[in-house]
């Protein structure tokens, strides 16, 4: 079910920056955005255009959250972990939802319908716990919404 | 519904709604359109087409600071706010209050002691105490107009810098008014320009740190969507005094309305002349960039965001090599945070004296916070240094949520610390707070009750810490693993004799010995905690009890049948089946299929769910 490799995308990206170590990231991000995940096809088109060794974009990848090796959900599900979230129940809304999508954060379910993540702080503490679903933030996420929240999410 | 006058007798004089010619001023902050602020914001955009003939201007805002009653829609001039509205609500406050000048009494503010209603927002005391200086455009302006940016002051400061003063001029200001950095450690503002100005060198760089990383902190995201001209001017106006001509602005990727706010702030500042070659014909020119941050905590550290801006892996540097003379490719650079840049325009307009006049000895003007956690009026504000925290959490902050008693309070993020009920009334800067053993940080205030456990609130930075530590030096990488490890134990029961020593000593290691803040201060959530709630510490040692029935493994739940009337709350929060009681009658935990999450704990609403202490054989969760 994972989806093919398109150039088409990367090589717009690549012509939108200068060929130099300081675009790494920015790139990154946008084949991060375009593809939903860093594609190994599209790293090493990355490395070559931008005169980064490999070895050197693979460190820059892995050292950044923001980064994915592996293709993600059609909903990514991020669940804000920040101290607010954490003393007002993250920890249970999360454990919920490893629950009943059966998979560890980081993880994605096997028809790729949601990738299960966490994150640090969302910035959004006054409305904990908080969860962002696809793009949509959800304030007070109670366990017992999660039913509904998941059937939207996996419909959007 | 009422008129104003009956609501509240003391504001009969002062307050004269207006027929026509009012603004609508709707909070679209990152919170408030969680809450649906977007389909407010839409409501009254189609209503107001349909009544143009008043004169009614909607404006979509940033952050009003009081994230907790929101959506929030503000009526100007006549300062009424309205809370928690909804969609539905605009038809009538269109009818009510815009055309007939009453107030919907069900939509404003209530006093949580004696539920008298307070229509008008200076007089909610979560407004009433605050003096907003780094916030005082934001949910006043349109962010995206730089138009009505302008006709709130903004680049006035800007003005006044460039075309009146010299560089060195502008310095002196900055020192006189005695603005420090408000992105923790409290450096001299006006002694980094200096510095970056002296040094040798024709390209040089000013940067904004927006990596605004410390979880429970927000007032940075809040700056950047609500005002990101107050951070463009600041920056101008440095990059003027130290001789920059590039800068950039590092913001955090998940803070995706700030970026998109900035952007549009920067496209509009250049076509305004504010930035370019030739700013405002002085022949000076600045231009800047945004760059997104990659998600990795250690990038608020500034010399790991200047490698994260060349591209590379954010790792920090020794500090013996000062950024103003070695900073983003090893040329001078100034690196400021948001709330610091936001201050320069203000006290450049209203002169130094005025932001002097405020705060403590050494510490003065005013703090952005994020008050958030176990307290009533969660949200953001603004307030003049020295503060108590007393103020703060029980006059601002409503007080505690759910009648708890307060515990503590946790202030600086991952390099802060957790204070204590005794120093409730210590007044709020720099010095006072890092003496209590904690730090201002980033402005993050995190108030927690007795069911906050504070053992495992300092794992819970121990564990974050850990995965956000870069792995460069030793002290930081392996001391914080070690440190989990020790707290794992700790919170299941499986604590060993010595344990409490070995964290000490780990702790003033790492204290010592790491290369950067991050590893350095990663010991104050556990010294603080250690320091003040030690009989907690002891209580998991020895005891193998969780006091405040927090940590999972050494608690369990039962429902006191005497108290249950049976109204199935408790049955359906459980995620797991564990309850079982037919409506009316008595429920039941089943101990087996439990897993100590607490949410029966938190749903009942007649405080019939109660907690103990788990009986945990030595070394069966190891």
């Amino acid at each position: 079910m994972a989806p093919c490799f398109d150039p088409a995308p990367l090589a717009e990206i690549l012509a939108r920056y200068a060929p130099r170590e300081t675009s790494l990231i920015p790139v990154l991000q946008d084949v991060q955005r375009a593809y939903a995940y860093l594609p190994c096809e599209g790293l090493a088109a990355v490395s070559k255009t931008l005169g980064v060794p490999l070895a050197k974009v693979f460190s820059v990848v892995t050292f950044y959250r923001a980064f994915a090796l592996q293709p993600q959900g059609r909903t990514v599900i991020k669940v804000c972990t920040g101290t607010a979230c954490h003393i007002r129940g993250a920890d249970r809304l999360l454990d919920e939802l490893e629950r009943r999508l059966a998979i560890a954060p980081g993880q994605t379910t096997p028809d790729f319908g949601f990738t299960l993540k966490t994150v640090n702080c969302v910035g959004a503490c006054a409305l904990a716990p908080v969860m962002i679903l696809g793009e949509r933030y959800v304030a007070q996420a109670k366990t017992n919404r999660l039913p509904a929240l998941l059937d939207e999410g996996g419909h959007a | 519904m009422v008129p104003v006058a009956q609501c509240d007798p003391a504001a009969e004089t002062s307050v004269r709604l207006r027929v026509s010619g009012r603004d609508i001023r709707i909070c679209c902050g990152t919170g408030c359109r969680a809450n649906g602020a977007m389909d407010v914001a839409d409501a009254f955009a189609r209503a107001y087409d349909d009544r143009s003939t008043l004169q009614i201007h909607t404006k979509r805002t940033g952050c009003h600071g009081f994230c907790e009653r929101g959506p929030l829609v503000m009526i100007e001039p006549d300062g009424i706010l309205y809370t928690r509205v909804k969609a539905a609500d605009v038809p009538e406050i269109c009818t009510r209050t815009l055309e007939r000048g009453e107030v919907v009494e069900r939509l404003v503010y209530h006093h949580p002691a004696d539920h008298r209603p307070i229509p008008l927002a200076k007089e909610i005391p979560f407004y009433a105490r605050q003096t907003r200086i780094a916030l005082r455009n934001i949910g006043r302006i349109d962010p995206t107009d730089i138009a009505d940016a302008l006709a709130h002051g903004a680049y006035a400061g800007m003005r006044t810098a460039l075309t009146e003063l010299t560089p060195t001029e502008v310095i002196d200001i900055i020192e006189h008014a005695g603005l420090r950095g408000r992105g923790g450690a409290g450096f001299s503002t006006a002694g980094k320009w200096r510095a970056c100005r002296r040094a040798p060198g024709e390209r040089k760089f000013v940067i904004c740190n927006g990596d605004e990383g410390d979880p429970g902190a927000f007032k940075d995201r809040s700056i950047l969507e609500g005002d990101p001209h107050a951070v463009i001017e600041g920056m101008i106006i440095g990059a003027y005094a130290v001789g920059a001509h590039e800068g950039f602005l590092y913001v955090r990727d998940e803070y995706p309305l700030a970026v998109r706010h900035l952007e549009a702030a920067l496209a509009a500042a250049r076509e305004a002349g504010f930035l370019g070659h030739d700013i405002l014909g002085t022949g000076f020119a600045l231009d800047l960039a945004i760059a997104r941050g990659g998600g990795a905590f250690i990038c608020g550290e500034s010399s790991a965001l200047m490698r994260s801006l060349e591209g590379r892996v954010g790792e920090p540097r020794a500090k013996y090599v000062h950024a103003t003379e070695r900073g983003l490719f090893d040329l001078p650079t100034v690196l400021n945070n948001v709330e610091t840049w936001a201050h320069v325009g203000a006290i450049l307009a209203a002169g130094p004296d005025a932001f002097a006049a405020l705060g403590t000895g050494r510490s003065k003007g005013t703090k952005a916070f994020s008050l958030v956690g176990k307290v009533q009026n969660t949200g953001l504000i603004e307030l003049p240094m020295g503060t108590t925290l007393r103020e703060i959490i029980f006059d601002i902050g409503g007080g505690m949520r759910g009648d708890r008693p307060f515990k503590a309070v946790q202030t600086g993020g991952p390099s802060g610390g957790c204070l204590p009920a005794s120093l409730l009334d210590l007044p709020v800067d720099y010095e006072q707070l890092t003496a209590a053993g904690s730090m201002m940080g980033s402005g993050g205030m995190i108030v927690m009750d007795d069911r906050t456990c504070m053992v495992d609130v300092a794992r819970y930075f121990l564990r974050y810490l850990s995965e956000e530590s870069c792995g460069k030096c030793l002290p930081c990488r392996e001391g914080l693993r070690q440190m989990v490890g020790l707290f794992d134990r700790l919170v299941t029961g499986a604590g060993q004799t010595g344990d409490l020593e070995r964290i000490e000593a780990l702790a003033q290691t790492m204290q010592a010995a790491s290369l950067c803040e991050l590893g350095k201060s990663a010991a104050n959530p556990v010294l603080s905690t250690l320091r003040y709630f030690r009989e907690e510490y002891t209580a998991h040692l020895e005891a193998r009890a969780c006091p405040a029935g927090s940590c999972r493994a050494l608690t369990t739940y039962h429902i006191r049948a005497q108290d249950c009337n049976g109204c199935h709350t408790c049955f359906t929060a459980c995620p797991l089946g564990a309850i079982a009681g037919v409506k009316h009658k008595a429920h039941r935990i089943d101990a087996d299929r439990c897993i100590g999450c607490g949410a029966c704990f938190e749903a009942c609403p007649r405080h019939a769910v109660g907690f103990g202490p788990k009986m945990v054989c030595a070394g069966q969760e190891a």
